[in-house]
């Protein structure tokens, strides 16, 4: 809902919430379901509500727990009943500034200060793990804003005896902890709040009146910037940036004013304003995101254009490049079939807002930031959050390599007239085994970013995968892929829990860069040696179907299980006897742990 | 601005605010005449009120104000 996008109007979102929420409510939308407990140290009423509508516009349907006014560290320290039941899958603890309960004063030495900080940090520290052992979820922690006074004026950032300088510590030390702890991520309120403008943000008249910790009109930007966490724990964040390139990447038509008419370089402020905003799309692909192009323009100009010496990005950065005639929206769809992915996964930058309207009509879930004047393009991608980073895996970094790869792959597939023999020429080689700690991450990530192949779109939260990794109860594959082109890292999993006789497989998962390469088969082969090693008879398969999961709707029919039951929602059962079961993979070569360790 | 247009332009507000085409306000309305005007919705239409008139509400007159013809004495004075 473009309402509810960067850069909204706050005023217009306060004045409209009610309705808003009932559009994306009846706007016929299926969401994930997530309960989130807030617990404040001020008044959250306000927050959950604007939360709530930005949640709604990406895909997750929230349900919430308020703690009464206040009570944030005793809900947490000793969880009531309603909080204990309500089982949530995130615990945001919303404190501010207005709930430092130990700061100096000018007559303290720096010792003293010293263990201030240690007490203070001990109290929140102490709450967040026992958080963890009780919901075992993620938690999101606010840092702290800036005091919004001064009293030693600049003196009070660096000395220690400053508020704004024993706030800056203790953030660093929140810091240190989220570093070191997995499922634990900061809500930088330090950054909003500037960026809002602190004096507004801090005005103690809603502190006073209505024990609020930031001003009413603030709210939407602290509900968004908090709900881009969530969506990206919850594996909503986009994948693919999707750029046009005349008055997007470079000033001018490379059509009509030649490679050395456009502007981009250091000649004149406009162009340093491209060359900036290439630099910040290069950088991009530093945290995973895929780039291509989507340009009306004949290739050759494209490729000069990209070519051009004073620019900083490169035609090879891009994993596609579609510049061509065609309408837009037939190059973006073609773009998400061509990378395997679904076009809610694409944002589209544009300055042609009539090229934007396109797009945004035609291919419903395609992000389409505004992108009016080359001065606000990063300000506006960057604030939007779509490429927001929770877990940085080495993966995400890898992501793009992989993604080229597989563009050589399908070059290659040309030259074969067999399949199986184009799949052996790729002389693949698979490590399938038990988890390994290393991998725990991007295994969790898969869980929650898998929608096509997918048999029961079972979602985990780290400490979710934490124990099942260490539970004796399951039998637990991931899968590594490894060709000629390159290493496509862990891209398959499968949990199965051990019954009395079978195996109840609760997870299949398959990432759709490798469709079409046999590695479910090698998986499955692994799985039954497994199964049969741990004394089972057989397999049992659930498919669950979703709007996405189509493609795996006969999977467990493909891999010879008999249908044992099915019912009217489409959902259904499978089993496989484990006993004369023949190996059905041939291409890959198969390896387990001992071959990295 | 006379007093008609300011309560044309205040019922709108509040017609958005409580999502409710029904409302109409008088000089006496007061919380207790409209269901979900409570302390939390309080803040959502002061602030959606200052927007509207382009002017700020002082902290004390905030607390202070008793029914809907007291706000509309000081957007009278202030508004825009």
């Amino acid at each position: 809902m473009k309402e509810l996008e960067y850069p909204f109007d706050s005023e217009y979102i306060i004045k409209k919430r009610k309705s808003l929420k009932k559009a994306l409510l009846s706007d016929g939308t299926q969401r994930l379901s997530k309960k989130i407990a807030v617990l404040g140290g001020s008044t959250t009423n306000d927050i959950v509500v604007y939360l709530e509508l930005f949640l709604l516009n990406c895909g997750i349907e929230p349900q919430f727990y308020q703690s009464e006014y206040g009570q944030y560290w005793q809900d947490a320290m000793f969880p009531g009943e309603e909080l204990l039941s309500f089982k949530p899958d995130i615990v945001f603890i919303h404190t501010t500034s207005r709930n430092l309960t130990e700061t100096p004063t000018t007559a303290n030495t720096k010792e003293e200060t010293d263990a201030l900080l240690e007490r203070q940090y001990a109290k929140f520290e102490q709450m967040w793990q026992k958080i963890a052992e009780t919901f075992r979820c993620p938690i999101i922690q606010n840092n702290f804003e800036r005091p919004f006074y001064r009293l030693m004026g600049n003196r009070d950032v660096s000395d220690y005896r400053g508020k704004s300088n024993f706030t800056a510590r203790l953030n660093q030390k929140f810091y240190e902890y989220s570093q070191k702890t997995e499922g634990f991520y900061i809500n930088d309120i330090d950054f909003v709040s500037a960026a809002y403008g602190l004096r507004e943000w801090s005005n103690p008249s809603y502190w006073n009146l209505y024990k609020y910790a930031l001003c009413p009109e603030a709210i939407p930007e602290f509900s968004y910037n908090l709900a881009n966490i969530i969506k990206s724990i919850f594996g909503k964040n986009k994948k693919v940036l999707a750029l046009d390139l005349d008055n997007t990447l470079w000033g001018g038509v490379v059509g009509d004013d030649g490679v050395d008419g456009i502007a981009i370089g250091q000649e004149t402020g406009v162009a340093q304003s491209y060359y900036e905003f290439q630099s910040y799309v290069k950088s991009l692909k530093s945290i995973g995101v895929i780039l291509t192009v989507c340009s009306k323009n004949d290739p050759e100009n494209a490729i000069a254009g990209l070519n051009h010496p004073e620019g900083a990005l490169r035609p090879d950065d891009f994993i596609l490049i579609k510049a061509n005639w065609e309408n837009k929206d037939r190059n973006i769809a073609e773009t998400a079939n061509e990378l395997n992915i679904f076009p809610d996964a694409i944002v589209f930058a544009d300055d042609n807002p009539a090229e934007r309207e396109i797009v945004r009509a035609q291919i419903p879930g395609v992000a389409v930031p505004a992108m009016d004047g080359v001065e606000n393009y990063i300000i506006n991608l960057d604030r939007s959050g779509f490429f927001e980073v929770t877990n940085f895996s080495a993966d995400d970094l890898a992501r793009n390599e992989m993604y080229k790869a597989n563009a050589e792959r399908a070059a290659q597939q040309a030259a074969f007239g067999d399949y199986s023999e184009y799949l052996r020429s790729l002389e693949m080689t698979a490590i399938i085994d038990d988890f390994l700690p290393v991998y725990l991450e991007r295994i969790t990530q898969l869980t929650n970013k898998s929608n096509q192949f997918n048999v029961t779109t079972k979602r985990f939260t780290p400490t979710e995968m934490e124990a099942v990794f260490k539970s004796p109860e399951y039998i637990r594959l991931y899968g590594k892929l490894i060709d000629k082109f390159g290493d496509n890292g862990v891209v398959s999993v499968v949990i199965g829990r051990k019954n009395a006789e079978a195996l109840e497989i609760e997870l299949w998962l398959m990432s759709c860069r490798v469709l079409k390469r046999d590695m479910e088969l090698a998986m499955l082969d692994r799985l039954v040696e497994r199964a049969k090693a741990a004394g089972l008879s057989k397999l049992r398969g659930y498919y669950y179907p979703t709007a996405k999961n189509n493609m795996v709707r006969d999977l467990y029919e493909r891999f010879g299980f008999a249908k044992v039951s099915e019912d009217e929602a489409g959902s259904t059962v499978w089993e496989l006897a484990v006993d004369g079961y023949e190996n059905q993979n041939h291409v890959i070569t198969v390896e387990d742990n001992s071959s990295i360790q | 601005m006379d007093k008609r247009e300011l309560y044309e332009r205040l019922n709108d507000v509040f017609r958005d605010v409580f999502d409710d085409d029904e409302i109409e306000v008088y000089p006496d309305t007061t919380a207790d005449d409209i269901d979900d005007w409570d302390s939390l919705e309080h803040i959502t239409l002061i602030s959606a009120v200052e927007r509207e008139f382009r002017m700020k509400f002082k902290m004390g007159e905030i607390s202070s104000m008793k029914n809907v013809g007291e706000m509309a004495a000081i957007i009278a004075e202030r508004g825009r």
